[in-house]
């Protein structure tokens, strides 16, 4: 993919970026209790 | 309700606070129907160089900083395990909850078209504009805090299964809770970052994040402060020995922190001066203007609680939690109104029309009388008998 | 390293993360983005230019926009100070004797139309773009109305219809894009009579605009407005003078505006990616010490318990074998007593004998 301006190139990364930040609040959520899961107590 | 009940209900209406809330509450509608009718022209003084008034100064900005409280006082009590202050958590959720509703209340009037807010969700994101960030972290964490909220009014309405389910999310809830407090905190202070050639020098800082954030922790402590001693005044009645017990530790306590972190901003706001090389603004109108606000509001209060910690003097601390919420407010007019466009004539400056502020007045108003709805009737300055013990 | 680094640094710093991000935004830094070929421009040239408001007559009229109080004849409007309007998408402003021997200069205002626009970093749906043509678009059809871009426009421009209850919009000047696709030029340029105004494409402009100042050093400052301010603008101007004496802000910087933002960009996921992780961190610290003194106390009290238990025991033995002596003591003082009344009672009876006795014998005799 070709971009000419910052802008542009911002837009993009940072879309993608606002998709991941999604996927990360979710997965340590789930990572914590993978995490945790056997703990006594 | 018995017949006598409804009498006295009736005789408690007509006192003087209620007439003035009515009052005010009709002149609000009145404006409401002017601003969705004829446009934002007929009831605001804003205009093409100040497209920004105390609708956001204000109404955004500093209710947004103000309802810090929520996430405050919960990361104290559950994550930093400060369980002594248990009692503020319901409150200071409320509060928050409420502030940010209001927010988003305000907004409607604000921008042109209310109708499409959810457009940078469902239609284009700009992901480069820190107000998508804003925006979507406003919307989420308001979310949040009607969840954290939900266990009063599930209490309330005897929905013991419901409330049980949600009690066990309080620690994902108050996590998620501060890291969207964090994100639009700052970046609400962050905004400003794309206006380097509008906002004074003293007050445009790279740091303008960080300082947004850090002051919103103070705005949220002192909030906590400045609201229990009025709950107290008003709704003592309904707070229980837990409440009244923890109450003076809970003013001590935050008086404390908020003393402490108040003296982080001030060092960090002088670091902002050298970093720029910005002492010789002091000496400018708008510099005697900024060290009034940094030390009359930053460096004054943080000494006074810490005075008042000391002796603890909660007369003291009282009015300097009042004093640092004026503070804050006064940095985010200052940051979104006074000193912005600092270049143009003083003639060409904005100067809120009255019927900005009657809606100003208006939705404060709207606040207080929720406020009060909610906290006579459900467990929130007291512990519902049937979930005593039951410390999540 | 460039007040942009240093600030953006600074505020990375000051979250605790410097190294994280430093290396991502300077990735970004690095990547230099030159913008559309062959995108177009305008150059406006003031030293030409004579405040006949034409251009702002032909704008008027090819943007359809309402006439004005005063007809575009009257240029008494020049004496006072204008910005863009709802009304006006472009603005002639006059400066009293800031051109060569006192004459008055005239600058036409108008969009810019930036190369990195501030206006689009500032529009959070995206309503502004700048176009392969040169152009920044402006699109009413997702515009909420929040106005940041007007905030966030360093020259301005932007202006909105505040008197609209129902369809309110951002307005501003277009370039014509519609004429430019239609293969036109711009309504300002096609109708300014003193060619102040050229059309092309910017970097033959600018090519243009330094020949300019080659060719008449005297009659030109060194300066091409537009080149470099805030990343550069589509829009160019040159004058005979300081731009600062003719209105325009010489203290831009020359740092496209999605820069100024992109440190507390970059600093959000690193909050969303780290904060859970300290937070969470933080909350099981603070169970465990919770866990530790609950723990601490269960055994403070275990062992008070013991002790109090083992106290109890000796005193309980203790005072059993008080009880006990004093019992013994009790018994032994009980027998002597016993035996100090016998010995009593025998005394008494013995004397009380004696006594009868003795008056026996007395009435005996
Ligand atoms: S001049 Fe202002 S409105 Fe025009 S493109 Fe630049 S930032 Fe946007
Ligand atoms: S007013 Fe419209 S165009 Fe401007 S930033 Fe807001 S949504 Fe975008
Ligand atoms: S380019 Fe078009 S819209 Fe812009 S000032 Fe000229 S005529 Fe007006």
């Amino acid at each position: 993919m070709e971009f000419y301006t910052l802008q542009e190139f911002m837009t993009y990364t940072k879309g993608i970026t606002y998709l991941l930040m999604a996927a990360i609040l979710v997965g340590i959520t789930g990572f914590w209790l993978f995490l945790t899961d056997r703990d006594e107590n | 309700m018995s017949r006598h009940d409804t009498a006295l209900y009736r005789k408690e209406l007509y006192t003087p606070f209620n007439l003035v809330a009515g009052i005010i509450l009709i002149i609000g509608c009145v404006i409401t129907v002017l601003r969705f009718t004829k446009g934002l022209g007929t009831v605001t003084h804003l205009d093409d160089n100040y497209p920004w008034g105390i609708w956001i100064g204000f109404d955004l900005l500093a209710g947004v900083a103000l309802a810090a409280g929520g996430y405050v006082t919960s990361s104290a009590v559950y994550i930093f395990g400060m369980k002594r202050y248990h009692s503020a958590v319901r409150p200071a959720i409320l509060t928050g909850f409420l502030g940010y509703a209001l927010v988003v209340f305000a907004l409607n009037y604000d921008v042109g078209r209310p109708w499409r807010l959810p457009y940078p969700f469902i239609m284009q994101q700009g992901t480069t504009s820190l107000l998508f960030e804003v925006a979507a972290c406003v919307a989420l964490y308001l979310t949040v805090l009607f969840i954290e909220f939900t266990p009063a009014a599930l209490e309330w309405l005897g929905l013991r299964r419901a409330r049980n389910i949600v009690t066990k999310l309080t620690m994902l809830l108050t996590i998620f809770g501060v890291v969207l407090s964090t994100l639009h905190q700052s970046s609400l202070g962050a905004l400003f970052l794309l206006a380097p050639s509008k906002l004074h020098p003293l007050w445009y800082s790279g740091y303008l994040p960080v300082f947004f954030f850090v002051s919103s922790i103070i705005a949220g402590l002192s909030m906590v402060i400045f609201e229990s001693t009025l709950s107290h005044h008003y709704f003592a009645d309904k707070m229980d020995k837990t409440h009244l017990e923890e109450k003076e530790g809970v003013a001590l306590g935050f008086a404390k922190a908020a003393s402490l972190v108040l003296a982080g901003y001030f060092a960090i706001k002088l670091i902002g001066i050298a970093v720029d090389n910005n002492w010789h603004w002091l000496a400018t109108g708008y510099g005697l203007w900024f060290l009034a606000e940094l030390l009359g509001f930053v460096a004054l209060p943080s000494l006074l609680y810490a005075v008042g910690v000391r002796e603890k003097n909660l007369t003291l601390i009282k009015w300097t939690s009042g004093m640092t919420v004026f503070g804050i407010i006064l940095n985010r007019l200052n940051i979104c109104l006074i000193a912005f466009n600092w270049h143009l004539p003083y003639a060409e400056k904005y100067f809120p029309h009255w019927m900005e502020i009657g809606i100003s007045v208006f939705i404060l108003t709207i606040g207080v009388l929720v406020f009060r709805f909610i906290v006579t009737r459900m467990p929130v300055l007291y512990e519902h008998p049937d979930y005593k013990d039951t410390h999540h | 390293m460039s007040i942009s680094r240093r600030k953006f640094l600074g505020w990375i710093g000051a979250a605790g993360m410097g190294t994280a991000l430093g290396t991502s935004a300077k990735a970004a830094s690095n990547k230099a983005f030159t913008g559309y070929p062959d995108s177009m421009g305008v150059l406006h040239d003031t030293v030409l230019c004579v405040g006949c408001r034409t251009c702002e007559a032909a704008c008027s009229k090819v943007n359809e926009l309402p006439p004005p109080e005063k007809p575009f004849t009257d240029l008494s409007v020049l004496d006072t100070k204008r910005r863009t309007a709802v009304e006006a998408y472009t603005v002639v402003n006059k400066y009293e004797h800031a051109g060569k021997q006192g004459k008055p200069v005239f600058v036409k205002k108008q969009c810019n139309h930036c190369l990195e626009p501030a206006c689009a970093s500032a529009c959070f749906v995206k309503a502004f773009a700048k176009s392969k043509e040169g152009a920044v678009t402006y699109d009413p059809s997702v515009c909420v109305g929040c106005r940041y871009c007007m905030v966030a426009c360093p020259f301005n421009i932007p202006s909105y219809e505040y008197d609209s209850a129902f369809s309110p919009r951002v307005v501003k000047c277009t370039m014509c894009h519609p004429r430019i696709l239609e293969g036109k030029v711009p309504g300002c340029v096609e109708a300014c009579p003193k060619e102040a105004l050229t059309f092309g494409k910017r970097e033959d402009l600018l090519k243009i605009a330094r020949e300019r100042i080659q060719k008449y050093p005297d009659r030109y400052a060194d300066h091409i407005y537009g080149e470099h301010e805030m990343g550069g603008t589509s829009w160019l101007y040159l004058s005979g003078t300081a731009f600062g004496n003719i209105g325009m802000r010489e203290d831009l910087g020359v740092k496209p505006a999605p820069e100024l933002t992109a440190g507390a960009l970059g600093a959000v996921p690193i909050v969303v990616g780290l904060w859970p992780v300290l937070l969470t961190g933080i909350y099981a610290m603070s169970r465990r010490k919770e866990k530790i003194a609950a723990e601490e106390k269960e055994q403070a009290v275990a062992a008070a318990v013991a002790e109090i238990e083992a106290k109890a025991d000796k005193k309980l033995a203790d005072v059993r074998a008080k009880a006990e002596k004093d019992l013994a003591k009790a018994e032994k003082d009980k027998e002597a007593a016993v035996k100090r009344e016998v010995q009593k009672a025998l005394g008494e009876a013995a004397a009380k004998h004696e006594e009868k006795a003795k008056t026996e014998t007395e009435e005996e005799s």
